[in-house]
């Protein structure tokens, strides 16, 4: 009964350190390691937890197979982890980090995305006349009618695939002056001439400056390579009123993207629109709009990840037990020994405890160190964009800072767990019995 | 076999230790299941018996570009087509856009062309007699508690009405059930009737998204497609036609290269899985060093003794994986249960069972391997004396 109310303690502590564990952040964590710091150096009982966690290192190499087991399977948690999240990251910070709040896309009302949306012309003027839209030097809104079309290219690795042709008005580029030519120069209106986003020169075949590239049966020749540093790169660009007609696509836009004359006139636009009769209009900032776009799939992956991270954990979790009950059993009489000189439990299970985390944290730099190498800057590509155009958006993978300690504190909850069962097993292991084993 | 109770006295040897390992190897296929069960659901899209004998044409210029109502009877005069209807997706949301579920308006011949669902006779006609009749999937059907005479209302994305409005009106007229069960996905359609929606629109009037045909057979499919894109070339809306299989693979490797995510972490799991479990297995041989020279003192062969640690090992690995499975089937059949069409992921059943026992006799042997080697090599005084 006594060792089962000690068990269910054990096991009452060790949720509570995690459930704290979890929320920390982590200043919280330095400061904790400052504190163990300070107590092994300055205290008596510190300093001896220290001799005997020396002890135990130095008895590490002979056990190399075991420790090993919890360094590359805890790495294996951690990087599939990060890699994972990463993944989420990079497509998330790709769309969220798309558009402004001083800039507005109208859209068809209802149509939620740019491919369901159709606009007539009548209402593309309309739309760039109405309060609140920038002008520029000259006294013409800045307003960018856009025709977003899809096409199938080939990708370099052969396959074909659908990327988004957005036909641009003449304001497109001031309308974003976040948008640097990387290569070449803008293309001319009224030319069959394109300019591709980095993303699309990096992934698709054929893409350079002074190629050309079939589209709707025309030539077309690539002039420009641009980087926007987001969605947009995974874009072509052509003049709108040149690439309308070869789509049959007539007067029509998708999008109005205008500039607003600050991002308070938001309300003052909205209103005007809405007063129109003319107009069936939803108008929202690019900023929302993009960050609306990525919401679910994020999610996704961050539930994906976690799950599949869990049943790693756990097996990485019995594998860390397995290891460390092994080391505290051979090393039990030295143990005991300690004990029947006078040391104290304490110095004994913090330093079997210190023994796992440590291993527990190189595993995670480990792994962590491996996903960043493997796809710190890999470059992926996926069907994104709402509505029925399913065309390809590229994206980078994101190991940030944020996800790497997100990682190394799976880490060291896996080595914690792993190791507090088999040191508080070592500090409570009659004297007189481990003595005489053997 | 005779020797059963020797392997499983090894493992009940250190119960706590034996018990650990299991846990980890169970952890492992349990995850293998599921990420099994996800990638097979994937390759199964691409992967119909009906797909191989559908074709869809559609614009060059990519979805989303309409085709002219015209092709429709071109198309019929095809040698090899049995039966072609018109497409055009609708996209309308249901009360939230949460409750996605693919929508579309069809030809009214839509069940001559497609063999993957069935509705009754009765509905059938009803579809084709009712100006704005709907039918949806049983699964649907179940999902939002529609019964048939229900008025459905979606709200347009793509296709407003005349009037500018976005809401469209539709009647249950028929559900329909998938003739392979548990293909949730063919469940969970809504069609209707593409002349009403043609009638009712405000844009686009007389131009289709896309053509799909039932052919005569699969052997075919290159010919007819050829056939079928050569009606439109050098037109102003040239078409590309592929098999119904070719279009989902293609569809699925431009989401997300997804065999490949699935290998990944499976290459890690099982990476660790063998180091982890090998590293039992020597601990295990090393501590019964001076019992296996007994076995062999008292007549077992060489083979006998690597067998039995191999047998061990692979014993090990078996009960762990064979309880992942089992979890994994438990997990993916809740999920399933609960979530509904929503979720891509296969049931763990046959091919994905059969991958597990051959990566559990696999890994069970690269584990046992090395000790198994030790304990056949060991030499008998040596051993006994402790050296």
């Amino acid at each position: 009964m006594k060792k089962f109310l000690r068990g269910l303690l054990l096991v009452v502590i060790l949720i509570v350190c995690l459930a704290i564990w979890s929320f920390l952040p982590w200043y919280g964590a330095v400061a904790a390691a400052v504190i163990l710091a300070l107590w092994l150096v300055l205290t008596r009982a510190g300093r001896r937890t220290l001799s005997v966690t020396g002890v135990g290192l130095a008895t590490l190499p002979s056990r190399w197979g075991a420790s090993s087991v919890i360094v590359i399977g805890i790495a294996g948690v951690v990087g599939v982890l990060v890699a994972l999240l990463a993944m989420g990251e990079g497509l998330s910070a790709t769309l969220r980090g798309t558009g402004n709040d001083a800039t507005a896309i109208v859209l068809r009302a209802g149509s939620k995305a740019e491919a369901n949306s159709v606009l007539m012309h009548n209402q593309v003027v309309l739309i760039g006349q109405t309060a609140g839209v920038a002008r520029d030097a000259q006294g013409h809104p800045m307003a960018s009618p856009e025709l977003l079309l899809a096409a199938s290219l080939p990708k370099k690795s052969g396959q074909d695939a659908n990327v988004s042709v957005r036909g641009v008005g003449s304001a497109a580029w001031a309308v974003r002056p976040e948008m640097k030519m990387v290569a070449g120069r803008e293309f001319t209106p009224g030319t069959l001439e394109l300019d591709v986003g980095k993303g699309v020169a990096a992934q698709f075949a054929g893409m350079t400056v002074g190629s050309t590239v079939q589209l709707a049966n025309q030539r077309w020749k690539v002039v420009g390579v641009f980087d926007s540093g987001d969605a947009f790169n995974s874009e072509i660009w052509a003049d709108r009123d040149t690439i309308a007609p070869i789509y049959h696509r007539g007067a029509s836009s998708s999008s109005v993207t205008v500039k607003l004359t600050s991002p308070a006139a938001l309300n003052q636009f909205k209103a005007a629109l809405a007063a129109d009769p003319q107009l069936k209009v939803d108008a929202e900032t690019t900023h929302k709009y993009f960050a609306d776009q990525s919401g679910g799939i994020n999610k996704l992956i961050h539930v994906l990840g976690t799950v599949i991270a869990t049943i790693m954990g756990i097996g990485a979790v019995f594998g860390a037990l397995n290891s460390m009950y092994a080391a505290v059993a051979t090393r039990s009489r030295e143990i005991a020994t300690l004990r029947a000189v006078g040391f104290r439990g304490t110095p004994v299970v913090v330093s079997v405890l210190l023994e796992t985390m440590l291993l527990a944290l190189a595993g995670g730099v480990l792994g962590a160190f491996v996903a960043w190498a493997l796809f710190g800057h890999f470059t992926a590509s996926t069907t994104a964009g709402g509505g029925f155009s399913f065309t390809q958006m590229v994206f980078q993978f994101r190991v940030t800072p944020q996800l790497v300690w997100n990682g190394l504190k799976w880490a060291l909850a896996i080595g914690f767990i792993g190791g507090l069962f088999p040191a508080v097993r070592a500090a409570r292991l009659p004297v007189t019995t481990a003595l005489q084993e053997l | 076999m005779k020797y059963f109770h020797l392997v499983w006295a090894a493992l009940m040897r250190r119960k706590t230790r034996t018990i650990f390992t299991v846990v980890s190897v169970l952890a492992a296929f349990l995850l293998f299941g599921m990420l099994d069960s996800v990638r097979t659901a994937f390759a199964d899209a691409g992967n119909r018996v009906s797909g191989a004998s559908q074709l869809i044409t559609m614009n060059k210029l990519g979805l989303g570009s309409q085709l002219p109502l015209s092709m429709q009877s071109q198309i019929e005069r095809v040698p090899g087509v049995q039966a072609v209807t018109h497409i055009d997706w609708f996209g309308g949301i249901y009360q939230d856009p949460k409750n996605f579920f693919p929508n579309m308006a069809v030809g009214s011949n839509i069940f001559a062309v497609t063999r993957d669902v069935t509705l009754p006779p009765e509905q059938l006609q009803a579809f084709q007699t009712t100006q704005d009749g709907a039918v949806v999937g049983a699964a649907l059907a179940k999902k939002f508690g529609w019964k048939i005479g229900d008025k459905i209302p979606l709200e347009a994305t793509i296709w407003p009405k005349k009037d500018g409005s976005n809401t469209w009106t539709f009647t249950l007229v028929g559900i329909f059930h998938a003739n392979k069960a548990g293909d949730v996905n063919a469940e969970s359609q809504m069609l209707f009737r593409w002349k009403y929606f043609d009638e009712a629109r405000q844009f686009g009037k007389g131009s289709v998204g896309w053509y799909q045909e039932q052919i005569a057979s699969p052997d075919q499919a290159e010919r007819i497609a050829r056939a079928i894109d050569a009606i439109s070339a050098n037109s102003d809306h040239e078409t590309k036609t592929e098999t119904a299989n070719a279009f989902a693979s293609s569809f699925i490797s431009q989401f997300a290269n997804i065999s490949l995510i699935v290998s990944g972490i499976m290459a890690a799991v099982f990476f660790t899985l063998i180091l982890l479990t090998g590293n039992t297995m020597a601990q295990a041989v090393r501590e019964r060093i001076p019992e296996l020279a007994v076995l062999k003192t008292i007549g077992f062969s060489n083979r006998s003794v690597l067998s039995l640690v191999l047998a061990e090992a692979v014993f090990l690995v078996v009960i762990g994986g064979v309880l992942g499975m089992l979890l994994a089937m438990a997990v993916v059949g809740g999920l399933k249960a609960k979530m509904g069409n929503t979720l891509p992921m296969a049931n763990v059943a046959g091919s994905i069972w059969g991958e597990a026992i051959v990566l559990m006799l696999v890994i069970g042997v690269i584990v046992g391997v090395l000790p198994a080697l030790r304990g056949m090599r060991l030499k008998i005084v040596d051993a006994l004396a402790g050296r």
